[in-house]
Order: C-alpha cells, then structure tokens, then sequence
C-alpha cells in the first residue's frame, strides 16, 4: 500500500495525541478524527474517545459508523466541565492562523462589519486557556496563515501570558498540522515553527503557501514528517475509512 | 375533592401573545438540535421587534435575524452543523441588520446562564482572557480572585432571560418534561434563568406517562421552572428531536439555498413554508417531502 498525503496527515495527527495518556481526545473534523482514532488504536490505547455527539466509546468505529460498546455519557455540559477540568486535548479547525499562534473561526475582516462571517468562536476562547489545544488546516494557504489573525478565537501562547497567570497557566497549543507540513509555536517569541514537510513538499513550498515567516530550527532545513507504518495503514484503509471519505478533505 | 398543581397548557399563539416588542428572549437546544421552531415560527408571523436573542445558535437565529426582530444577538456560534454556516445569520451580519452583537466563547454561554439562574450577578472563569471576546465585548470585566493565589479570572455576567422557549420531547400538562434524545442541552438552565419559560413538546401525556418508558433522571425540566406548555407535535422541525425524529436535511438544504439565493427565491420559500400558521407549515413541509420522494 502506497500512503497517499491524507494517510501522512492522519498520522502526524496521530503523533499530536500520542504522549496524552487518559485524556478526552476532541477532534473537530473528519482527518482529526481519523488521526485520533487510528492513536487510540496504536500510540495511545488510554485516549479516550467519543462518537462526536455525547457518548465515549469502548472502542473506535469507522469513520461516521456508530460505536457498539459505550463507556461514558459526555453531553454538552459535561463537555464543559471536562474543558474546565483540564484533560482533554482538542484538535479544531481554523480559518486563519497568525505568526503568534492566535486562531481565528469568527469572522473575517472588521469584526463590527465582517467580509465574512464565520462560525463564530465557538469554544476556542475557552478552549485555549483550559486545555490542550491542537489546530488541524487542510488547505495550508496564505489566507490561512497570516500575519495578523482579524479576530483572535483561540488564543496564542504569547496574549496568553499577557492575559496573567490564569491564561498561561494551563495553556498549551502543541501541535498544527496542514496538508502540507507540522508546525508548532516554540519558534523565539512564541511563534510558528516548522516541524517538518510532509513527503514531497519543499521548505519552500511550505513558505511559499505561508502568509507569515515560519521559523525553522538548525540549520535551517527540515526533515519530512512520518510515513505511516504498515500497520497504520491496514487499521485506515480496511478498518476506520475504508470508504476514503478522507480523501475529500486532502484529496490525492 | 383534591387539587392538583395548575393545569399549564396553552397554545402556540397564546404564548406568543405574553411576549413584548424588546424582551430578552432565551432559545433552548443547541445549534441545529431540538430548537422550539413552532414558537420561533409564531414569533416570526407576530408583530414583535426589537428581541435580544440569547441562543447557541442554529436557523431560530437565522429566521429571527432575517426577519428583523432582532435587535441584539448574544451567541457563541450559529451553524447548521451538516452547513456549518448559517446563511441568514451570516448575511445578516455581513450587510450590518443586526445592530448590536455579543460574542461569546459557548462555555461562557453556559456560566451567564447559570449565573443568572443562581441570582448571581457573574460568576468567574478562565475562559476568555486574551481572546478577542474581552476586546469586542470592552464593557465584560474581569475579577481578581480574593485568595491567596490573586488569579484574574473573567466575571461572566450572568445572562438573565425575560423568557425561555424550549422543546422537549414529553411534557405533562403542569411543566413536567422529559428529553429521551442524547443530550439535555441546557434547557434547564435557559427556563431556571428566566422570569417566564414555556415548554414545546411533541406530546403531552399523564405524569405517570413520563417514566413509563424513560428513567427519572431524563426528567430534566421541573414544572416549578415553568410558565405554559405547549403540544406542537413535529415542532422541532427541520432540527433534531431524537429518537422522535432526527433533522431533515433535504429541507434544510432547501433552507439554504433560499436564505442563501436572490431575494425573490427567499420570498418564495418564506410564502410556501411561512406566510400561514403552524398547521400550514406542517401541511407545507409534508408536501415538500412527498415531492422530493
């Protein structure tokens, strides 16, 4: 089997949620949730999982198929409490995302009069300041990473220490991961870092597709991410998405 | 002979005739799931404006805003899940018709609400800080906790409701409700942090009628919350009424393309499906299910 860029995405998902021990894992879209449940399954048996809705499952369904052994009831409200609570990691989305690791899913342009409005920030707000927070963009553009994100939702680690202790002390975004790369903010002032480039994407590519400077570590090259193990490809291919529903999301 | 608590049933026009022009109206369920759509269809025949609209939105929001009943919005998001994006919603914001906004992180949602259903004028908590919530939002403070630790926390007001609309699935004729779907939302909480609240239900049945099939803790809504109780069988519809029925997507999508079209196709479909009262819509949506068969 020859991985394909969203087998690649799935799996440096995957490494984002590896070293979480028994935590709720929250993946907001279709390759997070992919990536998660394919960890659950490898990496990090202890991930706890949920069909998206408001049960934990036992066990990790294929993609949009239903669990069959239930181990918890995670309603909205109790998803509240768990955010507040601290274990929990959350993958979401994000429209834009700024050199500071500032996320935005509100709106763009001038927040009195958008362009275009968005979801609104949802529990990026919260999310940030709470628990672990991950980003997942599967169109890595420089719309999407900008300078300056119009409205900040999710809040990046340097207005986080701004904001006083509260704010910092459980903040923790750890991972981005884009169809084309895995970036975190440890670059110097808490800014973007490339991690690595997925097979077949150049440095600069990467920067090419970037609205703001990346920051890279070394001597300035960057090595490619993972290649799924064969293993991991069975658990994608014959068992969580046999379908190729990912494919939408980071088409071949 | 004995008495019994008050019989709280009414109908949809009689609730909506308790609502004023300016209230502070709270909208129960979440997003695109188990909305009280007959009530927020009979506002939108009624003659009231200038609502403050506390909702985790979905199309209650989108219909009220496109409407123009709505004066302030207070949301954390409005989406349609399977549409993440709510088009009257958005157009709405976009062409500047919604004249004042409160964006809030949908944690913070639930806290106002539980404030004010603790006659609580705020509660603190972390979310917030350094987001742009405090900087659009300049009048939301924060507090310096008293203890030792001296941690600056955001005072959530507390989001108080002149009056809650929420639909449940059961309801006995005193206010009693149950949810038999998977999640309660916070439909306690929207009537508890109410002065009024009104119950939509697709069925009432006898108190002894809730716990036939359903254990006690689905009781979520207790009639000492609540004001009236409506019967508005399919009156969630198009969002989710679990296990009654799940969301119809092929209206929704039909709802799109509408609020999403020119304003002539809006118009066509606000005749079809909104122009009568709530049998009609009924009548309507049946019709454009035997269509699209």
């Amino acid at each position: 089997m020859t991985p394909t860029r969203a087998d690649v995405c799935a799996a440096a998902i995957a490494d984002a949620f590896a070293d979480d021990g028994e935590l709720f894992a929250s993946p907001m879209g279709l390759l997070p949730m992919l990536g998660v449940r394919l960890c659950r399954l490898t990496q990090n048996p202890d991930l706890v999982i949920s069909d998206g809705e408001s049960l934990f499952l036992a066990s990790p369904p294929p993609l949009f198929a239903k669990g069959d052994v239930v181990e918890g009831w995670i309603p909205f409200r109790r998803v509240f409490d768990v955010v507040a609570y601290g274990k929990r990691h959350v993958m979401m989305g994000a429209t834009q995302i700024d050199r500071h690791g500032n996320q935005n899913i509100s709106a763009i342009g001038d927040f009195a009069r958008p362009k275009r409005q968005l979801l609104g920030s949802r529990g990026a707000p919260g999310n940030t300041v709470n628990n672990r927070t991950s980003y997942w963009v599967p169109n890595h553009s420089p719309r999407t990473f900008v300078e300056k994100v119009d409205v900040v939702s999710g809040v990046g680690p340097q207005r986080a220490k701004a904001a006083g202790r509260a704010a910092s002390r459980y903040h923790d975004i750890h991972r981005i991961v884009t169809n084309l790369a895995v970036l975190d903010v440890r670059g110097p002032g808490d800014t973007l870092r490339l991690l690595s480039a997925h097979p077949g994407v150049t440095l600069d590519q990467v920067r090419e597709a970037s609205g703001c400077d990346l920051h890279v570590d070394g001597d300035g090259a960057i090595p490619q991410s993972r290649l799924p193990t064969a293993e991991e490809l069975v658990l994608i291919n014959e068992m969580l998405d046999p379908k190729g529903l990912r494919f939408k999301e980071v088409p071949e | 002979m004995t008495k019994g608590p008050r019989d709280k049933r009414m109908s949809i026009d009689e609730v909506v005739a308790t609502l004023e022009d300016g209230i502070t109206l709270g909208i129960g369920g979440w997003g695109p799931r188990r909305k009280p759509m007959a009530l927020v269809r009979a506002i939108l025949r009624s003659d009231l404006k200038e609502l403050t609209l506390v909702s985790w939105g979905g199309a209650d929001v989108g219909l009220l805003v496109r409407a123009g009943k709505v004066k302030k919005l207070v949301y954390a998001f409005v989406s349609l899940d399977s549409v993440p994006l709510e088009p009257n919603f958005q157009r709405g914001r976009q062409e500047g018709t919604i004249p004042e906004v409160v964006e809030l992180d949908e944690g913070m949602f639930q806290t106002g609400l539980l404030a004010a259903s603790q006659r609580l004028p705020f509660l603190p908590m972390r979310a917030g800080l350094g987001s742009d919530v405090l900087v659009n939002n300049p009048w939301l403070k924060t507090v310096t906790s008293p203890y030792d630790d001296g941690q600056e926390l955001v005072a959530v007001p507390a989001l108080e409701l002149d009056v809650a609309l929420v639909h449940l699935n059961r309801a006995d004729r005193h206010g009693n409700a149950t949810y038999l779907g998977p999640d309660p939302y916070f439909d306690d909480l929207f009537c508890m942090a109410a002065e009024r609240a009104y119950v939509s239900c697709e069925q009432i049945v006898d108190t002894a009628g809730l716990t036939v099939d359903a254990p006690v803790q689905r009781l979520l809504i207790h009639r000492m919350m609540v004001d009236g109780v409506v019967e508005t069988p399919n009156g969630a519809h198009f969002t989710t009424c679990t296990p009654d029925y799940e969301r119809d997507e092929r209206f929704q999508r039909a709802y799109v393309a509408a609020a999403s079209g020119s304003d002539d196709e809006w118009a066509a479909f606000e005749e079809r499906f909104l122009s009568g009262d709530e049998t009609s819509y009924q009548a309507a949506v049946t019709q454009f299910a035997e269509e699209s068969r």
